[in-house]
């Protein structure tokens, strides 16, 4: 067949010549391209201070979305919980009492909702299997810990605050099934 | 023995006690960072400027971790075991001439601990010492992959010894002595044994590799497939021995280098230099040689991969040992030609 890259080499057992039997010529070769990277600009984004760009679909931290009046989107249906294959979230429902239709957008909320990040895998299906669009990963990197309890996050690291809204527009799976 | 010479040994003793761990440690930080340029990264930099604190705080880090020992091991050996390690690569020190004599308030001082007349014969037992620790320590910790690494470090001395040592007798002959500094001397200026005996410094080089474990023979310890070998059970600041044991040997390794084929301390032009200006300046040069061939190891362990264990055995046995010993046929025919034997 015929080679598409041009750099395609058959491979062969042929028995070694001399020249490649006293292994020199070989290991000078590949001590001279490693040489060459010594001089090589290095390719370290130093993390903490730069931070490289993420596509607008990275899976990092969660966020709880709210909708435009600032109601909570989640109704605690649990799917999101059943599709996550490292069983990372919990979550306990709570029915909603007549004056807090603002707090809340369905009769059904999350009381609690905790997703523990030493279990997630960033796969994503939380944000799939959500009906409501309350759940969505973000392009934000978990914070490093010292206890393993902190990385248990709760409603309150995960619901958008309400002054700094998470721009998930860009997302694939924004605005795909109606709200009502 | 007057006690100023005894002094002036000791002195010399902290001396090269404190350089010799001092050049260990900043060898594990070189090493990082060589590793880093070679595969286009930056390396640690984040303990103080450019992360020269690096070592002190890997330093830190081993001394805080659990000091453990495997139930099923045997104590003593276990504890012995870096120990030995550490002795035998610290006490070779001692024999290398590290520069011309100074002469400071009027006394002239040998930097040289010892001037054993059979040094370099020392510094082949005292090596082949070491390996009990690595021996000692894998086969104390009862575990199938400490005793791997520990029979593949003995059976990777033997090949290795062997043609070291005929290439060490092959400088020994064309020097006449068996002392470093004679061998030293003998190579004044630019008369330097790696023009006479190119082979013979290949095949030393190459079991340099070999006795200081270092890749691509480092198959005792092999993180591949012996996870991390004979010191697979060892843990804190025993483990510290182990690593740092290998980087004052690599040290040492580099030192004896210089010395049988790199003129040691000397340079060419320090015929026009005498006195204390003469020492410093041959201390500079012989130090030079030395971090150029530390960079050296580290270059070969960032580039080759590791040898497959038959391929060494096949390396040293059939290629090394006949070409070492070939090798000191010819010299020794030449010798006799040139003394008009025949
Ligand atoms: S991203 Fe995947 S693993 Fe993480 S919580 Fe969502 S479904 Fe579970
Ligand atoms: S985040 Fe979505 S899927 Fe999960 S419980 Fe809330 S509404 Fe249901």
């Amino acid at each position: 067949m015929q080679s598409l890259s041009n750099r395609k080499k058959v491979v062969s057992d042929k028995p070694m010549n001399f020249m490649e039997k006293i292994y020199l010529p070989a290991i000078l070769g590949g001590m001279w391209i490693t040489f060459k990277h010594l001089f090589r600009k290095n390719n370290t984004v130093k993390y903490p201070e730069e931070q490289r760009v993420f596509a607008p679909v990275y899976r990092g931290m969660h966020v709880l979305k709210r909708d435009e009046q600032g109601r909570e989107n989640c109704t605690a249906c649990g799917l999101c919980a059943v599709a996550c294959p490292a069983e990372a979230i919990t979550m306990e429902a709570a029915e909603r009492v007549k004056g807090e239709e603002n707090l809340y957008r369905e009769e059904k909320y999350a009381a609690t909702y905790d997703i523990n990040m030493l279990r997630c895998i960033f796969c994503g299906l939380c944000e799939e299997a959500c009906p409501k669009e309350a759940i969505f990963l973000t392009d934000r990197i978990v914070p490093s810990e010292f206890e393993r309890e902190d990385f248990l996050f709760g409603k309150d690291k995960l619901v958008e605050p309400m002054n700094a809204r998470i721009d998930v527009t860009k997302r694939q799976h924004t605005g795909q099934r109606g709200t009502k | 023995m007057d006690s100023g010479l005894i002094i002036e040994k000791l002195v010399l003793v902290a001396i090269i006690f404190s350089i010799s761990l001092l050049i260990a440690m900043y060898a594990t930080y070189f090493e990082r960072k060589v590793a880093a340029w070679f595969q286009d990264r930056i390396g640690p930099d984040r303990a103080g400027p450019f992360g020269i604190l690096q070592p002190l705080a890997d330093g830190v880090k081993m001394f805080m971790k659990e000091d453990f020992i495997p139930s099923h091991s045997d104590k003593w050996l276990f504890i012995l075991g870096p120990g030995i390690s550490m002795f035998t690569s610290l006490i070779t020190s001692a024999i290398i001439p590290w520069g011309e004599d100074l002469t400071i308030f009027g006394n002239t001082v040998a930097l040289q601990v010892a001037d054993f007349n059979i040094g370099i014969l020392f510094i082949m037992g005292v090596l082949s010492v070491g390996i009990y620790g690595i021996m000692i320590g894998g086969w104390a910790s009862n575990n199938k992959y400490s005793l791997f690494g520990a029979i593949r470090a003995s059976s990777q001395m033997i090949s290795y010894e062997l043609a070291m040592g005929v290439s060490v007798i092959t400088i020994v002959m064309m020097t006449g002595s068996l002392s470093l500094k004679d061998i030293v001397q003998d190579q004044h200026g630019m008369n330097w044994n790696i023009f006479y005996q190119p082979v013979c410094f290949i095949v030393f080089f190459v079991c340099a590799l070999a006795e200081t474990n270092r890749a691509p023979f480092d198959l005792p310890e092999c993180e591949s497939e012996l996870i991390g070998g004979y010191h697979t059970e060892y843990s804190s600041m025993k483990l510290g021995f182990f690593l740092f044991a290998e980087y004052v040997s690599m040290f040492i390794s580099s030192a004896i280098i210089a010395i049988l084929f790199f003129g040691g301390y000397n340079f060419p032009g320090m015929d026009y230099f005498s006195g204390n200006a003469l020492a410093i300046l041959s201390i500079i040069a012989f130090f030079t040689k030395i971090f150029f061939f530390i960079f050296v190891f580290m270059w070969i362990r960032w580039t080759l991969p590791r040898f497959r264990f038959d391929q060494l055995m096949h390396l040293g046995w059939k290629s090394l040992i006949p070409i070492a010993l070939i090798n000191l046929l010819i010299t020794g025919l030449v010798i006799a030609l040139n003394k008009g034997w025949f």
